[in-house]
């Protein structure tokens, strides 16, 4: 378990102090999606749920330029609309998970002690689940309205942020300028919020875009296996599950989403790979 | 887990110390991590059956529908046992799931074990088939992109790598779809043939499904290789042997692959690990019948003791994978050995 943070902790070669052209690239995208997320629906050529055309998966065009869908309804505007449901589900999620695992990771460090156990062998207990198992059981119990969705996935990448956090903020806490904050005698909580957080942005903010990551890969492969956002909504996992007859076809429709989700998660992680001053790359769960 | 415990032995042994109490002391720790193992899987398990104590409503009347009267809901939970306290009902289904026994599906009424037993070996099948396809691969790449670490070809690999890892499996299973069975007509599409009976037949049938999963844990298991190996090859004795005029080759072939083994097999555990994830897609695009499938099927039709049967053996089979991963790493570390 830990053996995921053991060896994939890597030390890369120094890089250059400032950002590369793909990392540019990369944060333009991720921005655009973002932006998506907010105004998709406006700058959609269509309204999401109008059917425009008779052709049922018909192929790119001038006119709809991602195609036709299912029921002939333009694949631009399902996108641009879709944006919403990946990134409004996964966003609350990461900053629940990132959150909450940040906030348990400096107590448990600076606690120290049975406190320290106890948290970590819970956390342990947690990433003991294939992620895509555990939101299985959830949602075969509780069904899939977006509130569940969201706590799901955030209790599932909680112990990953916790582990990377705890095991910073366990050097952090050891140096002299947190001895000197307790010996003034600064409260626990104090200590944590002043000395230690502000000095573990740069792997939290990290650590914040591979969860990012990963949530929107849960959620969407959820959706795809129509377990996600129910319709009449649909993220982008969906709009891949409601179009796949036209798979046979070779519809365009089927495609476009899968590429929309790939564009927006290869982008984060690239992201965060030319980060200036990053040294640590984990892809563990 | 396995950092914690390894780096109990990494203190100041010393090489002259008997072996055989060595020997002992390692034995102490895998059976040590065994149990955490063991202990894992039951507080999983634990998890895993609060799963049906969330369940929204009365199971029972679930099964019978609404028109149910109330006299044959009651006699319905006295079978069911229902009624019991919780805990008791856990234990009741702890012992079950033991002793091959997780009872019946609330859709079908359909024994559990008959329903997976034929489901897991399929699934087994196209995980080793996929594993025998990918770990030499990712061996291959990973070695040669760590030998030549900081080059083009490296930076290439790492570009990729950290790209493909972050792309959902089922827009390669569909991308491999549109690619071979629709636009060069080399595979069958979406049709999963029972009958292998020819090596062709079964080459067809597996290929997308293989081919996928393979690519939904490349990048992970080069990765890992490339990293494992990188450390050993920025060890002092290895710039001791190439100080020496040590030829690349064998630099890299003799002096440091036999350490990097331990740390490597504990990549390639970990990757396999991941296929977990992968197959539950690759079951469901390609509609192969193995054991995922089933638990999809499962979740959507709220089946929950058939969903909790699925996922214990997912866990099961994943701890499994993860304690192999940790132990490869214990017993790598030659340190462990001599103290």
């Amino acid at each position: 378990m830990s053996g995921v943070a053991e060896t994939a902790i890597e030390i890369l070669p120094r890089r250059r102090a400032r950002m590369s052209l793909l990392g540019w690239i990369a944060a333009t995208v991720v921005v655009l999606c973002l932006a998506l997320a907010v105004c998709g629906p406006w700058i959609a050529p269509y309204p999401a749920g109008t059917i425009v055309s008779q052709t049922v998966f018909g192929p790119m065009t001038w006119a709809h330029p991602l195609g036709i869908d299912y029921l002939g309804r333009d694949m631009l505007s399902r996108v641009l609309s879709g944006a919403r449901y990946t990134i409004g589900v996964a966003l609350p999620a990461t900053l629940i998970a990132s959150g909450s695992g940040t906030l348990l990771g400096m107590l448990a460090a600076s606690w120290g002690g049975a406190a320290d156990q106890v948290i970590s062998r819970a956390m342990d207990t947690l990433i003991s689940f294939p992620s895509l198992i555990f939101s299985l059981v959830v949602v075969a119990a509780l069904g899939s309205p977006a509130i569940v969705l969201i706590l799901t996935a955030a209790v599932i990448y909680t112990p990953g942020c916790f582990r990377i956090v705890r095991s910073v903020a366990v050097g952090i806490n050891e140096t002299d300028f947190v001895a000197a904050a307790r010996a003034r005698g600064e409260r626990n909580l104090v200590v944590v919020l002043e000395e230690i957080l502000p000095n573990m942005v740069a792997p939290i903010l990290t650590d914040f875009g591979l969860r990012f990551v990963f949530i929107v890969l849960l959620l969407s492969s959820l959706s795809f296996l129509g377990l996600g956002i129910q319709p009449p909504y649909s993220d982008w996992g969906g709009l891949v599950r409601e179009n796949i007859d036209g798979l046979s076809q070779g519809a365009p429709a089927v495609i476009v989403p899968a590429i929309a989700i790939a564009i927006l998660t290869v982008s984060t992680n690239l992201l965060i790979d030319s980060l200036p001053g990053r040294k640590v790359a984990n892809y563990g769960g | 887990m396995s950092g914690s415990i390894a780096d109990k032995g990494t203190g100041d042994a010393k090489g002259g110390r008997r072996r055989k109490a060595g020997d002992l002391f390692l034995l102490r720790l895998v059976l040590r991590r065994i149990g955490v193992s063991l202990l894992l899987l039951l507080a999983v398990s634990i998890i895993v059956f609060l799963g049906t104590e969330l369940l929204p409503g009365d199971v029972a009347q679930m099964i019978l529908g609404q028109s149910a009267t109330p006299a044959t809901v009651a006699a319905l939970r006295e079978t069911m046992q229902l009624n019991d306290p919780g805990w008791l009902r856990y234990l009741h289904w702890l012992f079950g799931l033991l002793s091959g026994n997780p009872g019946t599906s609330l859709v079908n009424g359909m024994s559990i074990a008959e329903l997976i037993s034929g489901r897991l070996a399929n699934s087994l099948l196209l995980a080793l088939l996929t594993t025998i396809v990918v770990v030499p691969l990712a061996l291959t790449v990973g070695i040669t992109a760590a030998v030549w670490r900081g080059s083009a070809y490296d930076r290439v690999v790492n570009v990729l790598t950290v790209a493909a890892v972050s792309v959902p499996e089922f827009l390669f299973a569909t991308a491999a779809v549109l690619i071979f069975a629709v636009r060069l007509h080399w595979l069958p599409a979406l049709s999963y043939a029972a009958e292998t009976d020819s090596l062709r037949a079964l080459f067809r049938s597996f290929a997308l499904p293989v081919g996928t999963l393979s690519i939904a844990i490349f990048p992970q298991m080069a990765r890992m290789t490339r990293a494992a190996l990188i450390n050993t090859l920025g060890s002092s004795y290895v710039e001791m042997a190439l100080l020496k005029g040590v030829r690349p080759v064998r630099l890299v072939l003799r002096h440091a692959l036999p350490n990097a083994i331990g740390p490597i097999a504990n990549a390639i555990a970990l990757s396999l690990s991941f296929l977990l994830g992968g197959i539950v897609i690759v079951e469901t695009v390609f509609n192969y019948p193995g054991l995922a499938k089933l638990m999809v099927d499962a979740v959507s039709t709220r089946d929950v003791p058939l969903v909790q049967a699925c996922a214990m053996i997912f866990c099961a089979g994943y701890l499994l994978l993860v304690l192999i991963a940790d132990i490869a790493s214990i017993l790598s570390n030659p340190r462990l050995r001599y103290r």
